[in-house]
Order: structure tokens, then C-alpha cells, then sequence
């Protein structure tokens, strides 16, 4: 037997390994875009109800009579917009007389119904005095009944019947759901939205970017061009490598006990939710901000140099541009941790039930995730598909994010 | 192996004359530390105006790093000391209110890789200028630039695209541009540290014509592995062994009638 046969015996086998090799990673690829796959299905199919909702065209009149003012008032505020909007429901339905019944009847619609009746009426007060078509939000249980056409034991027989009789009269209509994009928490699923929790990401994200980011960026260029080499440098990156992994719910703690606690900050407010979130993005801005700035060849910082820049010339024309896109890979994945974070944000009381959209840093908001935690330990239906279209905003957040830095790493990106 | 000792011993004094009238640099008892390893063992040498030094010896002989002290770059390794008397123009290089930044203006440096910044050919021959002031206005710094390039014998090949990135020339044109960088600011003394080692020897022929130019402006010392290319560039030839200076003299001289026997041995190839 030759050598060349023994090569040849043993190449065999060595290709059977590779390809057998390459079909495992083929497999591993596979098994985890499955399980991506399976996830967005869920999500979607789950959150697809929640874009839509459904209305009931209500023919209400404002009449003084009907809003029980005197005739020839022009002021509304004592107006009972309520009555008019039960005369309204029962207008429809003239054979429902028992009192019983009735409150059945008025169940079927969203509490919010009166006040989209009033807000019609002041948006354009010339319709006083006059009839008109009012659409309003149905209550939840009637909206998930028509969403899903699965009868639900929160409606009875006639109340069915009722709605089976405004569906074949046309009066209910399906409709983009603008409401959950335009409102805060709500306690009535069919008027709760995500926009309180979005401001609240938003601006608890501007916080933490504007805090972590300089400060992250700034101690890496110190620890990784001018500090000495020395013990304590040592030490302090060992911390910081330490505090990367430290868990997110200490941060929390932390914040709670000096920044509530000791330095008397608002509770629930985005400025102290963000400051948290900064320290648990910190060691990872650092981390990767230092790597970058030490893959940045050292011929740039000799050219610098050797024509006479100083060091921190050097270091802030050359070397940080050169290591933007790194230091901005690193900032975006501390980022798109501190927007799914939850856990540091229960201690600081971002966890509360707010109904107002937040306006500023030091509003009481919360956020996108808690959003979706607290909608998910809600019982009614509705909330189910509202907690997958939180995630879904919440994807939506996360992918914006992310293209906006690929669109500044390339913008940064420079070849030598 | 046997004669290995010998060589040792050998290794003393510097033959040679290591004195120039006049010099425009010159150290004395030079020596250089990496943390407890020294690396450069008592260097005293002149480099005289208008002419070339070429530092030639085998690999981890000290000379780039004797070259470096010349314009402090090694100050950006912490672990590195020198000492001993460096002058600049009867300047000590080494001295307390001696600022790096002013020295590496007055002493530029070319490396041994092209490394134009990844910025425009223009920007890269404007940059030094831009950093000092040179240029007081735009038509000021225009002017610097063409004519550090035309010095660096580039703008023939360039003055089309001098917006298009210093990155995107070839390895020999970059080298080229790095020199028109280094002169754009004007200096008195530029260092080379082999600068043609990463490139074909047409872009060698090139550089080495170019350093010919150079030489009527500045002082020049220039590190090389290549024998030839010193006798080609240089006036003078300096001979480093393990960190000391063998032999220094004219270049004539060195290569054709070497005085010490470590030097002989080199350059008829018989080690380094």
C-alpha cells in the first residue's frame, strides 16, 4: 500500500466528516430560524385582531331636550350626554322595555361611548339641535365576539341577538384601530393604546442614550489611550467586565436606594428609569466601545503623530471616527437591552398603572415592556391580542433602532 | 557557533568617526530601556545637513527604535526610557520644556507601511498644515498642498482626483503621499523608517530617487534592510548589532572597505 492510498483512504473520511459537520450547522441555522418563524407567527396571528376594531353608528340626538339643558342654552357642561347616549341605544331597540334588559342592552356598548358623544358635539357645536350619526366604540366583549365570531359566556342570548340585529341593520363597520395607537392604559380594554408606554420608552431610551453613551464612549477612549498601565487600571476593568454581568434587577435596587431614595428623584419618571437603564448599558458601551477603539491599527495613530498632532488629536481625528462604527454596534445592542428591559424598572415604580400619556422626563410613565407585562396579567380577551400588538410595537421600536444605526454605521465606515 | 563569542567581544567602541561638522542632530550615549531590557547600548551618532544617514543592521538591532527617539515616538510606549544626550539643533529633544508635538513638526516620520489616513489625498497633505496653522487661508493651504506633492513627485498622477481617497492609491503612491504629508508641514529633519520595504521595486526606484531630491532640503535618516538601497540613498551608513553602533562612516567606505569584522560579515551576506 502506497502513500498516495492512504491519503486517499483517509481523505474520504475526512470529507464524510465535513459534510457530515456542514449538516449540523445547516440543522442549527434551521432549528433556530424555526423557532424565530414560530415565534413571529404566534405574534402576529395573536396581534392581528388588535389592529382593528369595530364601531356602532349611534344616531344621537342633541337636542336641549335630549340633554336635559334648558332651550336655547349654548354652554354644554352640564349637559347629560349619558342620557343622550342611553336614548340613543334604546332609540334602537324600541321592544326593550324592562329595566333589566336595558342595562343589558347599554352593556353592549364601550363606556367611552358617551364620551365620544360629547366630543362630537363640542368639536362642532353647530350640530346642536340636530340628529346625527355618531360612531362609537362597542365594549370589548362584543369586539372580540365579532373579532373572533366565537360566542363568549360574557354575553348572554339576547344580547347576541342584539348585536346580530345592528350587524344586519349595517350599523356596525370594522375599522383600522387608531384608538390603540393613540391613547395610554386604559382599565377598558377596547380604548386602551400604547402610546403612554411608547413616550415612556422613548423617553426613558433618550435618558439612558444620553447619559451611557458619552460617559461609555469617554471612559473607554481614557481607559484605552491615556490611562497607564497599571494595577488599578487592572482592577477597574475587571469591575467593569464584572458589573456586565451583574443582574438587571440590582441596577433596579440601586436606583431606587440613590436616586429616589437619597437624591429625593420622582418616582415612575423616565429621567430616573433611563439613569438606571444607563448603568446596566455602561459596561457594555465600554466594553465594545474599548475593543473598537483597540482595533483601530496603530499606523493611523503613528501617522498622526509623526506629523506633530497631540494625543488628543489623535486620538478624536482619527482614532474615534475609525472606531465609530464599532463604539455605535456596541451603544445599539446596550440600547436595544435597556428597551426590553423590565425587571430594573419594577423597583423604581415604572410598573404603575398610568393613564396619561407621558409629556415629559419627569411625568410618571412606564414602558413598552412593562406594558406588555401588565396587559398580559389582565383577564379580559381583548388584552391577549393587545399584549402580542405591544410586542409587536415593541418589535417595531426595536427594528427602527436598529436600521437607524446600520444607516450610521455605514455613514461612518471608512476603508484604509 | 564558535565564533559567536568572539563577536561578542568585539562589540566595544564604535569604529569609525561618528562626528559631522555641524551636525543637525546629534545623541550621545544614547541608551534605551524596554521595561528592564535594554535595547540600545550607548549610541553616539551626528547626522549632518542636507545629507542621508542610512541605519542598516539585521533584524532586532535596535535601529528603528534608535530612529524613534529621534522624534520621541517611542514616548507612546510607556514601558520605553531613554537616555542620554539628544540634540536638535543644540536643543535637547529629551528636555523638560522640550514639547513632542513642536519636535515632531520640526521631525517628521515616514513608517515602514504606507498609512495615509483614511480621509482624501488632499486632506491627508493638508492635515499637518491644518493642525499647525500653516495656513492662513485657503488659496495658502492649496498651494502647500500641490507643492508638497509636486516635492513628493505625486501631482502628476493625482492632480485629477485630489478628492478621492488617500486609501484607494497604490502601495508606492501612498508611500509617496505620506512623504508629501510628512514635508507638507515643513520640517527640518525626516525620519524613514524602511520606507520602501512593503513595496515592488519599480516604487522603490521612485522612493529612493525622491529621497536623492530630498536631501537638498533636509536632513534625512533613513532605516533600511536593504544594502543596496542603502549605498544607492545614503552618505553615510551607520552599522547597528544587538543594539549598539558597530561601525559608522562614509557609505563608499563601509561598503567597500568595512573596518570591523562584524560589519564585513554582514554585508558580504554572511549573516543578518
Amino acid at each position: 500500500m502506497t502513500n498516495t492510498d492512504r491519503i486517499k483512504q483517509s481523505l474520504a473520511k475526512r470529507y464524510k466528516r465535513e459534510r457530515r459537520f456542514q449538516w449540523y450547522g445547516r440543522a442549527a441555522v434551521f432549528a433556530g430560524f424555526a423557532f424565530l418563524v414560530v415565534l413571529m407567527l404566534d405574534i402576529f396571528t395573536k396581534a392581528y385582531p388588535a389592529f382593528f376594531i369595530h364601531y356602532v353608528k349611534l344616531d344621537v340626538a342633541y337636542t336641549a331636550e335630549a340633554l336635559d339643558l334648558e332651550e336655547g342654552a349654548t354652554e354644554f357642561d352640564n349637559a347629560n350626554f349619558r342620557g343622550a347616549t342611553r336614548d340613543a341605544i334604546y332609540a334602537l331597540f324600541p321592544e326593550v322595555s324592562k329595566r333589566k334588559d336595558k342595562r343589558d342592552l347599554a352593556k353592549l356598548f364601550s363606556s367611552e361611548a358617551e364620551f365620544q358623544v360629547r366630543n362630537r358635539l363640542l368639536n362642532n357645536p353647530s350640530l346642536f339641535g340636530s340628529t346625527t350619526s355618531v360612531w362609537v366604540l362597542l365594549d370589548d366583549d362584543v369586539d372580540s365576539y365579532l373579532q373572533s365570531g366565537s360566542k363568549t359566556a360574557r354575553l348572554n342570548e339576547t344580547q347576541l341577538a342584539h348585536v346580530q340585529t345592528l350587524q344586519d341593520a349595517g350599523r356596525i363597520e370594522r375599522r383600522f384601530n387608531t384608538v390603540f395607537f393613540s391613547t395610554g392604559d386604559s382599565r377598558e380594554p377596547e380604548i386602551a393604546g400604547v402610546l403612554g408606554a411608547t413616550m415612556g420608552s422613548i423617553f426613558t431610551v433618550t435618558v439612558c442614550l444620553l447619559v451611557a453613551f458619552p460617559i461609555g464612549v469617554l471612559a473607554a477612549v481614557y481607559l484605552e489611550e491615556f490611562a497607564p498601565q497599571n494595577r488599578w487600571v487592572d482592577l477597574i476593568e475587571i469591575n467593569i467586565n464584572n458589573l456586565a454581568a451583574v443582574p438587571s434587577i440590582v441596577f433596579g435596587l440601586l436606583g431606587l436606594a440613590v436616586f429616589i431614595n437619597f437624591f429625593g428623584m420622582p418616582r415612575s419618571a423616565p429621567v430616573v428609569g433611563g439613569l438606571v437603564l444607563a448603568l446596566m448599558t455602561l459596561p457594555t458601551i465600554i466594553i465594545s466601545s474599548r475593543s473598537a477603539i483597540k482595533a483601530v491599527p496603530p499606523s493611523i495613530r503613528e501617522a498622526a503623530l509623526g506629523v506633530g498632532a497631540s494625543k488628543m488629536q489623535t486620538v478624536f481625528q482619527h482614532v474615534v471616527p475609525l472606531a465609530m462604527p464599532g463604539i455605535l454596534t456596541g451603544t445599539i445592542i446596550g440600547m436595544a437591552q435597556a428597551l426590553g428591559e423590565t425587571a430594573p424598572l419594577l423597583m423604581i415604580g415604572m410598573v404603575a398603572f398610568i393613564v396619561d400619556i407621558p409629556q415629559g422626563f419627569t411625568d410618571s410613565a412606564t414602558v413598552l415592556p412593562i406594558q406588555i407585562y401588565l396587559w398580559a396579567d389582565s383577564p379580559e380577551r381583548t388584552f391577549v391580542a393587545k399584549t402580542s400588538a405591544a410586542i409587536v410595537v415593541l418589535l417595531a421600536f426595536l427594528v427602527c433602532m436598529n436600521a437607524l444605526a446600520v444607516f450610521l454605521r455605514k455613514k461612518f465606515e471608512k476603508n484604509w | 557557533m564558535a565564533e559567536k563569542p568572539d563577536m561578542h567581544q568585539a562589540l566595544g567602541e564604535t569604529v569609525g568617526d561618528i562626528f559631522v561638522d555641524n551636525p543637525k542632530m546629534s545623541t550621545r550615549n544614547t541608551n534605551v530601556f524596554y521595561g528592564e531590557k535594554q535595547a540600545i547600548h550607548n549610541v553616539s551618532l551626528d547626522f549632518g545637513k542636507n545629507s542621508v544617514v542610512a541605519l542598516i543592521g539585521p533584524s532586532g538591532c535596535g535601529k528603528s527604535t534608535f530612529l524613534r527617539c529621534l522624534n520621541r515616538m517611542n514616548d507612546t510606549i510607556p514601558i520605553c526610557r531613554v537616555e542620554g544626550d539628544l540634540k536638535l539643533d543644540d536643543e535637547d529633544i529629551y528636555a523638560k520644556d522640550m514639547d513632542p508635538v513642536l519636535l515632531r513638526a520640526r521631525v517628521g516620520m515616514v513608517f515602514q507601511k504606507p498609512n495615509p489616513f483614511p480621509k482624501s489625498i488632499y486632506d491627508n497633505v493638508a492635515y499637518g498644515a491644518r493642525l499647525h496653522g500653516l495656513a492662513r487661508t485657503r488659496a495658502e493651504l492649496d498651494e502647500i498642498v500641490v507643492s508638497s506633492l509636486q516635492r513628493a513627485g505625486l501631482f502628476e498622477e493625482v492632480k485629477d482626483r485630489l478628492q478621492s481617497p488617500g486609501t484607494g492609491l497604490s502601495g508606492g503612491q501612498q508611500q509617496r503621499l505620506c512623504i508629501a504629508r510628512t514635508i507638507a508641514v515643513s520640517p527640518e529633519v525626516i525620519l524613514m523608517d524602511e520606507p520602501a520595504s512593503a513595496l515592488d521595486p519599480i516604487a522603490t526606484a521612485i522612493i529612493e530617487e525622491l529621497i536623492d531630491e530630498l536631501r537638498s532640503k533636509y536632513t534625512i535618516a533613513i532605516v533600511t534592510h536593504s544594502m543596496q538601497q542603502a549605498a544607492r540613498v545614503s552618505q553615510r551608513t551607520a552599522y547597528f548589532h544587538m543594539g549598539r553602533l558597530v561601525e559608522v562612516g562614509e557609505t563608499n567606505q563601509i561598503f567597500t572597505n568595512p573596518q570591523h569584522e562584524l560589519t564585513e560579515n554582514y554585508i558580504t551576506g554572511r549573516f543578518g
